[in-house]
């Protein structure tokens, strides 16, 4: 028997994954050979992918990147032959807690879930009363990884305290920043642990009722997710009595419609009961009127597929990695013009340095990095300049940038930092909800006004400044807030590029 | 364009499976959309009715989300992710080579109903760009090369 491992990862599927799979299905009945295909999800070595992965002797074995015309070599071995999947440095280097299973099992394998240590986290939170897994999550330091850094326990705390027969679970997996996928590859490689930590959080707090909001452009996540969700209540994870203890804990998943500000949680919250998805004010906070107005969790994905690790290793093994007051491990998605983007989880306190170059690998097209966008559209460009700058939240905030979903795009000396400066503009522009006049007229001005640096207007510079000082001062969330960042992190660190274009129009 | 025969039962069908569930309305605008194409103006004052809404709420809805469509689009949807990683691996220049041979711009459809272009913004694939999605199946490391090869297939 030939065991092989393929993922059904969508960014594996991207690059010709099917493709793959149809080829060593003929070359395996071609050679009389009694092949057993797992699809698991990505191991994270994207530019690898399509990565297969042969058992030899018990061990795993990596060939990649695959294609239809190489299967052979899965047979054979060859130039795509990696070695032992475990021992390749990418993998070695890393610290995976909340990605541990993520592309080593079937991720709609309910038994597989469970022998690698699936379930150990919510076995010891139904023993424990919900403040005593709320005290847990607090003292694990835990915080909000869909780009606030709030903490995790102190948020469910008020709503383990506030007063309501119904509260609810809401897990954020509207994944929209560019450079992210941390959420996407847990949905699709180890959907049932995001199930676990959200019936965790629902236990911990006296919820009874969840949603998984996710977005239209991942429809395979959404297919992987929306199968487990079926296999978890057929299985007693979710429904009436959660593993046979008599309390009750059901779950839904529910998809955007191609709005990047339903991220926001109280957009979210509004898209969900059926409304314009636009930004609520606070106070009221969601915790305390959320869903329908009562006591809502909202949760990133990371952040609440984090929980069963640790409810299953204890608070302090989980704050006994990091720096300062970041605690734990984060999944860095590394992407962009890079040589090796992928998935690496690893305790915070990286340099950027050491991110983009020794995991990395610098850029794909060989060139020298200008710039680093952080946290996605509303972070901040770094350079070169920071590259000792240690992946932390306080760290980051020092430094006028965020560090978001932990999504880093890297771009080579061939970018134009106006161009990017004028999108993140254009895309607040496009994807403002419309509440506040800052965000909503300024992200257009903002648009015209590069447009004029563009053409050579020297004095539009100013005018941008104060622009992005109105919309930082005035604007009711981050996505109209935060747009200056990476624009007037463009104009601080590459004031030639804005200058270049003027001299280039006179 | 539905029969207007035909849209009201298959309407009433989309409301009944979702009765009971709460916040409702973006569900059924999906699965209308899934069923025509796009949410026909007919089907409208029908699901506002359902949810206790007026028309104009349903339709402020509606107009809200880049998702939904109020006509139907070209056989098949070409989309092409205009986000930061995928700008980083030279998604402008690919994008405007498209569209050249294309003939359209952003939110056009060709001449021959083929083709509707929309951009999109990040499919999660972002270490593997340029990326785009064409009628829902994922493309990584787009080129014009792999343009050519998966429009040409196509009816
Ligand atoms: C414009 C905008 C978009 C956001 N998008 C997301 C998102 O896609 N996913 C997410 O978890 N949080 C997003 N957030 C942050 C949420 O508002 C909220 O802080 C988070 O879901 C709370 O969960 P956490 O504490 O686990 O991070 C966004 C915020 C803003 C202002
Ligand atoms: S800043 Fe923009 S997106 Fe946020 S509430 Fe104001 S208008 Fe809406
Ligand atoms: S930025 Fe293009 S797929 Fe994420």
């Amino acid at each position: 028997m030939m065991k092989v491992w393929i993922p059904r990862d969508a960014a594996a599927r991207a690059l010709g994954a099917e493709e793959v799979v149809a080829a060593l299905r003929a070359e395996a009945r071609r050679r009389g050979a009694d092949l057993t295909l797992v699809r698991n999800g990505s191991r994270g070595m994207l530019w690898l992918e399509p990565l297969a992965e042969v058992e030899i002797d018990g061990i795993r074995h990596a060939f990649g990147p695959m294609t239809p015309e190489t299967v052979g070599q899965l047979f054979d071995g060859g130039a795509l032959a990696l070695g032992p999947t475990e021992d390749l440095p990418w993998m070695k280097a890393q610290t995976r807690l909340t990605f541990a299973r993520v592309g080593v099992i079937d991720p709609l394998s309910f038994a597989e879930f469970r022998s690698h240590g699936g379930l150990a986290g919510l076995t010891r939170a139904l023993a424990m009363d919900g403040a005593a897994v709320v005290a847990e999550v607090t003292a694990s330091g835990l915080r909000g990884r869909g780009g606030a850094g709030f903490p995790t326990g102190i948020k469910w705390k008020t709503v383990h305290d506030a007063a309501g027969a119904r509260k609810y679970i809401v897990c954020n997996a509207d994944e929209g920043d560019s450079a992210t996928f941390a959420d996407r590859m847990i949905m699709e490689g180890d959907p049932f642990t995001l199930i676990e930590g959200m019936v965790i959080a629902g236990l911990a707090v006296g919820a009874t009722t969840g949603f998984i909001y996710s977005r239209s452009e991942y429809p395979d996540a959404n297919a992987a997710m929306a199968e487990a969700l079926q296999i978890a209540r057929d299985e007693g994870l979710i429904g009436p009595s959660v593993l046979g203890s008599g309390r009750a804990f059901d779950l839904d998943l529910r998809i955007g419609a191609g709005a990047y500000v339903c991220g926001e949680e109280t957009a979210l919250l509004n898209s969900l009961e059926g409304k314009r998805g636009v930004v609520r004010a606070k106070p009221p906070l969601p915790a305390l009127q959320g869903f329908m107005g009562r006591p809502t969790v909202v949760n990133n994905v990371i952040s609440l597929a984090s929980v069963p690790a640790i409810l299953a290793q204890g608070a302090a093994a989980y704050a006994a990695l990091g720096i300062g007051r970041s605690k734990g491990t984060i999944p860095l998605q590394i992407a962009g013009n890079v040589r090796r983007g992928g998935l690496f989880e690893a305790a915070f306190g990286l340099s950027l340095g050491q991110i983009v170059n020794e995991i990395g690998g610098g850029t794909a097209s060989g060139r020298p990095v200008k710039a680093v966008q952080v946290g996605g559209p509303l972070g901040a460009y770094l350079t070169p300049g920071q590259f000792d700058l240690p992946f932390g939240y306080e760290e980051y905030a020092g430094q006028d940038a965020l560090i978001g979903h932990a999504g880093l795009t890297v771009f080579d000396d061939s970018t134009d930092m106006l161009e990017m400066a004028r999108f993140a503009m254009e895309f607040c522009a496009i994807e403002s909800c419309g509440k506040c006049t800052p965000c909503r007229i300024g992200a257009v001005r903002g648009v015209e006004t590069l447009d004029r640096i563009a053409r050579g207007d020297a004095d539009a510079i100013s005018l941008l400044t104060d622009l992005c000082a109105t919309m930082k001062a005035g604007s009711l969330c981050a996505l109209g807030g935060f747009t200056p960042y990476p624009v007037l992190s463009a104009l601080t660190h590459f004031p030639g590029d804005f200058l270049r274009a003027r001299e280039a129009a006179e | 364009m539905p029969d207007s025969a035909d849209l009201e039962p298959r309407v009433r069908e989309i409301l009944d499976a979702h009765s009971g569930v709460e916040g409702a309305l973006l569900p059924i605008l999906h699965a209308v959309q899934d069923a025509f194409g796009y949410v026909p103006e007919e089907a409208l004052p029908l699901i506002a009715a359902d949810q206790t809404l007026s028309k104009a709420e349903a339709y402020g809805v509606l107009t809200f989300y880049h998702d939904f469509r109020t006509r139907p689009a070209g056989r098949h949807v070409l989309k092409l992710c205009r986000a930061e990683a995928c700008k980083a691996m030279g998604a402008d220049r690919l994008h405007t080579q498209i569209r050249t041979k294309l003939g359209i711009d952003w939110h056009g459809t060709t001449a021959d109903g083929r083709i509707t272009l929309e951009p999109v913004f990040c499919l999660g694939l972002c270490a593997n760009g340029p990326s785009a999605m064409i009628d829902g199946r994922v493309v990584g490391r787009l080129d014009t090369a792999k343009f050519d090869a998966i429009v040409g297939g196509l009816e």
